[in-house]
């Protein structure tokens, strides 16, 4: 009888540890997530503002502007296009 | 108890035989208010000590949702909210050195004294400045001056500027859309912020989630039907339009001819969404949608498609027009040019005010009625914009014979460009008119039979012609590409009566053998010489639909030498 309430006390004890450790773990964890989850946020914000950056500099306003400014470039007048004819090949 | 039987055992022999008995009987009834109290506390005013016990360690988080974007029909950013941070201050309790004044004002880009009259503006709650990068809200923080905080708060950036203005049209105070579409589409877009409650350690760090108070819901993407290039095209082009010809405001709209998709919408006078500050509210109406006007000629194809549904004429019937005009009851209508005989191509194609009359008074009211209540004249587009308008087409009951050959040409009956755009896609399809929309469909769009696929066809034929030599609207040729459409220059009504200001107008669709893009292009009050829709209309459409054809990629229908260098002379006058 005393053999067998040892072995519980010690069962008893060694589930009390366990579950300490388990409960410290999860706190752990839980606090990592929270960071990574934090991480998220501020990268979704991140590419929020890269999203809007480059649209702000892919606007065709300005790509017209640099390509016609800086580049010098320009339409071809209608007499200066050759059209190839695809479908009688 | 000991207590009590100390006191007895040394004061017995004096002590009055009932103050021992009082004594307890006193302590016992306190001992007992204790413990009423502390039942009390425990179980029935246990709000707020729970309260402050939690307070302790429990917090609610809110779990913050952003607005969704608007996108473009490629998936390009048009609308994209993005946090920021307001700096506020209490100014009574600000405490700073001259120094931390400067370094404030110059983190914040204010002007030294702008910064001190808001620190001097009383005791109330001032915002020192608002949406403000969260890199100098840091940098403000870390001035560490007391008094001065800041809120977290989204900002909606819109990339386009001025181009995009109208469809989009902006928000407010906590990102709730007030114009356009982020006001129509604000229950999609808009996010409903959530909240949690969790357990904090003693450095405030979260440890443990305990409950979901209420799930974030994050605002959805939002895919416009307009693509980005055409509508800077557009825009850019019907600014230069507007300026050249010193008008009061234009629009141009494009339309997929098989989706009825909504590709570009442009509007002139414009603003910048990012920067309202000092934008009347005059340059924000979307005119192409809530604004009417009388269309003139550009109606005349609907009046000839009714005559031929109806079997009254064939495209090669004449009529005869001479002497010009026409004179019904007191009212008299003219041409501005004398034709004669011409068929009812050619009365498209030179856009006879008096043909057309004529035309229309062969038929009954009714049939009239049906061809252009059908084409979506004076009914709702159903666009789902706010401040949209259906213009007015009167009940065939009401119509007076003047009123119905007037109407003819397109007076006395209002409507919107879209609209009329919408109407133009009868006859780039064969007959069916496709219901328009802003948002991005994934393919053809069916829209109900409205003419006949021949009368479609004859239609389309005679408004082909219009843009030929000897058409009204030479202008609008392209080169490379076969394009059918109409001009139109009404007088403006003021006050009830016709006045010397023209709405010019060209609506037309390419290529003519598989139509793929309808324009629409109308001119305000053209004050530079010109007013005529060929000249002041027509080049706009030329140069927008030969570019947005390019870009499209879509396939040359004619060869590229068949144009003829527009001449001046070659464009017939059409009618007022």
């Amino acid at each position: 009888m005393v053999k067998l309430n040892l072995v519980l006390l010690a069962a008893l004890v060694a589930c009390a540890l366990s579950l300490v450790t388990s409960r410290h773990q999860a706190r752990k964890l839980f606090v990592e997530l929270e960071r990574e989850q934090t991480l998220a946020r501020a990268y979704d914000v991140e590419y929020g503002q890269l999203q809007l950056e480059q649209s702000t500099w892919a606007m065709p306003a300005r790509i017209e502007n640099i390509a016609r400014e800086q580049l010098k470039m320009q339409l071809p007048g209608p007499g200066r296009i050759q059209v190839v004819d695809g479908s009688s090949r | 108890m000991t207590a009590v039987n100390v006191t007895r055992a040394v004061a017995a022999p004096k002590l009055p035989r009932l103050r021992a008995p009082l004594l307890f009987g006193m302590l016992l009834a306190l001992f007992a208010l204790l413990a009423a109290r502390s039942l009390y506390l425990q179980w029935i005013d246990n709000a707020f000590l729970q309260e402050q016990g939690s307070s302790r360690y429990s917090r609610d988080l809110e779990v913050p949702a952003h607005r969704g974007r608007i996108l473009d029909r490629f998936g390009d950013p048009l609308a994209i909210s993005t946090p920021v941070k307001a700096i506020w201050v209490w100014p009574e309790k600000v405490e700073a050195t001259p120094g931390q004044l400067q370094a404030l004002a110059a983190a914040l880009d204010l002007p030294p004294t702008t910064l001190a009259a808001k620190l001097d503006a009383g005791d109330d709650f001032v915002y020192l400045k608002r949406a403000v990068a969260p890199e100098v809200a840091a940098h403000v923080a870390a001035l560490g001056i007391k008094g001065v905080h800041d809120d977290d708060e989204y900002r909606r950036y819109y990339p386009g500027g001025e181009v995009m203005s109208h469809i989009l049209g902006f928000t407010g105070d906590g990102d709730v859309g007030q114009e356009g579409i982020e006001l129509a589409q604000q229950v999609w877009l808009g996010g409903t912020p959530g909240g949690r409650r969790v357990i904090i350690n003693r450095r405030g760090q979260v440890v443990e989630d305990v409950a979901n108070i209420r799930s974030p819901r994050e605002g959805r993407d939002l895919a416009l039907s307009i693509d980005s290039r055409l509508q800077y095209l557009a825009y850019r082009e019907l600014k230069a339009a507007v300026e050249l010809n010193k008008a009061k405001a234009g629009g141009l709209v494009i339309l997929d001819a098989r989706t009825g998709e909504i590709l570009a919408l442009a509007n002139w006078p414009s603003y910048n969404p990012n920067n309202r500050t000092r934008v009347v509210r005059e340059r924000m109406r979307n005119r192409a949608l809530t604004d009417i006007f009388e269309p003139g000629s550009t109606l005349k194809p609907f009046t000839i498609a009714a005559a031929l549904e109806a079997g009254k004429v064939q495209p090669s019937t004449v009529i005869d027009t001479a002497p010009g005009t026409l004179t019904i009851g007191k009212a008299t209508i003219h041409d501005a040019h004398r034709e004669g005989a011409l068929t009812v191509e050619q009365v498209v194609q030179k856009s006879s005010n008096v043909g057309a009359a004529k035309i229309a008074l062969s038929l009954p009211p009714e049939r009239m009625w049906s061809t252009l209540s059908g084409a979506g004249f004076g009914a709702p587009l159903k666009s789902g914009f706010p401040g949209e308008v259906s213009g007015r087409l009167r009940p065939a009951k009401s119509w007076r014979p003047i009123e119905q050959a007037t109407m003819a040409y397109g007076h006395g009956i209002s409507v919107n460009l879209v609209q009329l755009a919408r109407a133009y896609t009868v006859f780039a399809t064969d007959g069916e008119l496709k219901p328009v929309t802003l948002f991005k469909e994934s393919g053809p769009v069916a829209g109900p039979p409205v003419l006949r696929a021949e009368t479609a066809r004859a239609v389309r034929h005679m408004l082909e012609m219009a843009v030929l030599p000897g058409g009204t609207a030479p202008k609008a040729q392209v080169p490379g590409y076969r394009v059918a459409g109409k001009t139109g220059t009404a007088h403006k009504l003021e006050g009830g009566s016709y006045v010397k200001k023209f709405v010019s107008s060209f609506v037309g669709f390419a290529p003519v053998s598989s139509p793929r893009l309808v324009i629409a292009v109308m001119i305000d009050e053209p004050s530079g010489g010109q007013y005529y829709g060929g000249s002041v209309a027509a080049p706009v459409f030329s140069s927008v639909m030969g570019t947005a054809l390019r870009l499209l990629g879509v396939p040359i229908d004619a060869p590229m030498s068949s144009i003829l260098p527009p001449a001046e002379a070659a464009e017939v006058e059409e009618e007022t």
